[in-house]
């Protein structure tokens, strides 16, 4: 054989798709679907050249945010998020842990699992603001709903991820505790629980973040908390008073991240 | 020898000292608890409260039966929220794939100043959840599709920028110095070393996002910013509960089916 057989530049070989026909058509594919795609979005140029002096009004606000003439408003705004968020972490963490035990197929008979498994399924499925939408309908406005709405929510994360974490704890401490006689509870104490307790603390710190997150948004749809004051803020076209609330929004979500990665790195 | 009698017989699971830690500690989360409780239902009408099954009740016997009548005006709408979550996502990658490299300690250009930014806007993208950016963006450029594209991208840099520096700050330095010992340059260092290292997870990152991002968009309309959600809104205002029903149950299907064709995505490139 010829040296002059093999090729005297290098290419590159593909890393995903080593086929070239499949390669150009699935290009072929991208290029069709983005220009229909972009043809379906309509454009009203004027309307955005008309709202770019209120986009340039709104981050003069960002820069120059007014925190002292809605304070009463913020703080309040503040005050039920922050209780939303404690009050709705705690409730939902409490129901999330029975329901992760019955979702944990080493743990739980079968029916149970499915049910506790169905459960989880239903929370994580539809949206917390679709969730807000419907307990704002039936039991009003204001936090009380929004509370409803992030336990609800934290139920399908926190007992999912319980579950699963249970589902993969070492079975020979398990093991070892029903060999000494324990009943059902006493082996969930003593040889389950101090091997997911971390992790559960953990899960928690990170929910109560992303509650905070969410209490946020949930009152757009008049479920209570900052979101109902942004939203209000927003409306009136008080830019700076919105750009003061996104600044305590970013700056709380900053801290409760670094404090929680913090706490979490302190327990484990 | 001397026989040890200060300790206990009975064998206990924690040292007295940390029970009564544990015990401090659980009182406090419970005061805490009692506390935040009282100041959050200080305004509940607790009429509304206990009237809840009654509402629910009727809520649910106007939702069903489901009008499927409905479903066929459904599916524009649904194609509209699809591509607004696409190409949100393609928008969103393109802006955050720069900001990656800004922020990662090993290829920022500089750590003292492009870095600090480059975390920042990481974090307010993170923190603003994207039925805010949609509110906010409606008020600025007008209802409709652009709104929530825009909306989509600027909250996806945050999310793919933070998992694609971390991706690139986890390369194998290895690599990067055999390219080096050849002379490449700066920017063929990049492009040899670095990108194919993080090409596996820059996919399935960007597909993670697509999926959560389908999510996010069928409740865009709510605010304006187009798509199914704004049918939802429609037909919430108008209390026409057995729509709702047909919307939801759209929606549904939409997120699982996504849901799934991500997971299977992720698994071929992975």
């Amino acid at each position: 054989m010829s040296a002059a057989a093999y090729p005297t530049t290098w290419r590159r070989p593909p890393q995903i798709l080593k086929d070239r026909r499949w390669r150009i058509a699935i290009q072929i594919g991208i290029v069709v679907y983005l220009v229909l795609a972009i043809g379906t979005v309509e454009v009203n140029w004027s309307r955005v050249y008309e709202g770019l002096a209120r986009g340039q009004r709104f981050v003069m606000g960002f820069l120059q945010p007014d925190f002292t003439s809605r304070w009463r408003d913020i703080s309040q705004g503040l005050v039920e998020s922050l209780t939303m968020t404690l009050t709705s972490t705690v409730v939902g963490v409490a129901i999330s842990v029975p329901i992760g035990i019955g979702a944990a197929r080493n743990l739980a008979p079968r029916w149970i699992y499915y049910i506790c498994r169905a459960i989880i399924a239903v929370s994580r499925a539809l949206q917390e603001v679709i969730i807000a939408i419907f307990f704002v309908a039936m039991f009003g406005f204001g936090p009380f709903a929004g509370f409803l709405t992030l336990s609800f929510a934290t139920i399908g994360f926190i007992a999912k991820l319980l579950a699963d974490d249970i589902e993969e704890i070492d079975e020979a401490q398990a093991e070892a505790v029903r060999a000494t006689g324990a009943s059902w509870a006493q082996l969930v104490n003593y040889a389950v629980q101090p091997q997911v307790m971390p992790r559960l603390i953990g899960l928690s710190l990170y929910r109560l973040d992303i509650n905070f997150r969410e209490s946020s948004v949930i009152g757009i749809v008049g479920a209570g908390g900052i979101g109902a004051t942004l939203n209000t803020a927003i409306d009136r076209y008080e830019y700076d008073s919105a750009g003061a609330i996104l600044l305590i929004i970013i700056a709380i979500v900053m801290v409760a991240e670094y404090s929680s990665s913090y706490l979490r790195k302190f327990l484990q | 020898m001397t026989e040890v009698t200060h300790h206990s017989q009975v064998w206990s699971y924690r040292t007295p000292r940390a029970r009564l830690l544990l015990w401090g500690g659980w009182l406090a989360l419970v005061a805490l608890f009692v506390f935040c409780w009282q100041v959050m239902t200080q305004n509940t009408i607790w009429y509304f409260v206990l009237d809840a099954p009654r509402q629910a009740a009727d809520i649910g016997g106007r939702m069903v039966p489901p009008r499927w009548s409905y479903l066929p005006q459904l599916l524009e709408p649904l194609w509209d929220t699809i591509n607004m979550a696409t190409l949100g996502t393609i928008g969103g990658v393109i802006m955050a794939v720069p900001i990656a490299f800004f922020a990662a300690r090993n290829t920022t250009p500089s750590v003292m100043i492009l870095r600090p930014i480059a975390l920042f806007i990481i974090v307010a993208s993170r923190s603003i959840n994207s039925l805010i950016w949609a509110l906010l963006l409606v008020a600025i450029i007008g209802p409709g599709l652009l709104a929530g594209i825009v909306a989509i991208a600027l909250r996806s840099i945050g999310f793919v920028g933070k998992l694609l520096y971390e991706a690139i700050e986890e390369t194998d330095a290895a690599q990067i110095e055999a390219i080096e010992a050849t002379g490449a340059s700066g920017a063929q260092v990049l492009s040899y070393g670095i990108v194919p290292q993080i090409m596996p997870a820059f996919w399935g990152i960007s597909v993670f996002r697509w999926d959560i991002n389908i999510r996010e968009s069928t409740i865009l309309g709510l605010v304006g910013a187009g798509g199914i959600g704004l049918k939802l809104q429609a037909s919430l205002n108008t209390l026409a509960w057995s729509q709702v029903t047909v919307i939801l149950l759209l929606i549904l299907v939409t997120v699982v089916l996504s849901e799934w064709v991500s997971a299977k995505m992720r698994h071929a490139i992975i």
